[in-house]
């Protein structure tokens, strides 16, 4: 399916949240997650499903003022 | 200095962007002297997401307590998302509530910022809000249930330092018991002990520090004039007058006039 991550298109053929952050390559990093512009939770993203069309957006600390 | 159950030693808060490179920003961070520094969340590459961990690890040794920060967000809605997912990331409840209202003052959105921290202060969340010195506005933050205000001394980054320093004034006079943060717009130290003098609980600042020719040696001249600022405002300074009075006695003067008494 396709879906938007982080605002560019990308293919996938994970089913959740979670299977999608592992074939996309994030590993273990310290990160946040948002469905269509809502707050995901990292116990949520396992039975959290992704539909075609999704926005997923995935985060990490950075410099900040 | 208390935030909201936490005793705070240090009044300087310290921002960790724009240093020209991770050990300039470690090194900053400890001549500042500050227990407190703001971070935020961005977007993380997939594949190899390594950028923002190498910044968590930094972070961690720092020892700082850590305010992560909504910069960027322009809209309520956003702004909360932004808090959730940093409440998950960061593992803390403080959160540096901006709402953008326009993008070339970076002026706090009123309406949006208010809307927000009654919804995320209902959430259990611990709100600073970036706000401006309008008293109405601080009224209806307290009202939602924020504990701390941060009203700006000018717009982002812009080193103005104090730019409407009478309205501040009379922010601080109003809410005296209600720890206020000057953030944003200091450009120098003397702004940021001007600040401590009149009275505020603490200074944010990033810019002023990060941009400076010795980023090192500028954190660690904010920090002595916060501790400056604040050891003046706790002495108690003097009243300004108009004319001259002299500060050597006059009394016991010799009469040293030529040829006899004036």
């Amino acid at each position: 399916m396709r879906i938007e991550l982080n605002g560019s298109q990308c293919e996938i053929s994970a089913a959740t949240l979670a299977e999608a952050l592992v074939e996309l390559g994030y590993g273990a990093a310290a990160l946040a997650t948002a469905l269509n512009g809502a707050f995901i939770a990292a116990t949520a993203r396992p039975t959290t499903p992704l539909h075609d069309g999704d926005r997923v957006e995935v985060l990490t600390p950075m410099q900040g003022g | 200095m208390r935030l909201y159950d936490i005793d705070v030693q240090s009044r300087l808060l310290l921002g960790t962007a724009q240093y020209p490179s991770p050990q300039v920003l470690t090194k900053a961070i400890a001549a500042s002297g500050c227990d407190i520094i703001t971070v935020s969340l961005r977007r993380e590459a997939a594949r190899g997401a390594t950028a923002g961990n190498g910044f968590w690890s930094l972070l961690q040794a720092s020892g700082a307590r850590l305010l992560p920060n909504t910069a960027g967000c322009h809209s309520a809605r956003e702004a909360i998302t932004t808090a959730q997912m940093a409440r998950e990331v960061f593992g803390t409840n403080w959160i540096k509530l901006e709402v953008i209202g326009h993008a070339d003052t970076l002026q706090p959105d009123p309406f949006a910022l208010v809307e927000a921290a009654q919804i995320l202060c209902a959430d259990g969340f611990q709100v600073f809000p970036y706000t401006t010195e309008d008293l109405i506005v601080a009224e209806r933050l307290l009202d939602a249930g924020c504990k701390v205000l941060m009203p700006w001394g000018a717009p982002i980054g812009s080193g103005q330092g104090l730019r409407h320093a009478e309205a501040l004034a009379s922010m601080r006079r109003y809410f005296p018991q209600v720890p206020l943060i000057i953030d944003a717009g200091l450009g120098a130290p003397s702004q940021a002990a001007r600040a401590m003098e009149m009275g505020f609980d603490a200074v944010l600042l990033n810019t002023a520090v990060a941009k400076a020719g010795d980023p090192v040696a500028m954190a660690r001249a904010f920090g002595q004039a916060v501790e400056a600022g604040r050891i003046a405002y706790e002495a108690g300074l003097m009243p300004p007058r108009n004319m001259a009075v002299p500060s050597t006695p006059v009394l016991g003067m010799a009469d040293l006039n030529l040829g006899g008494r004036a």
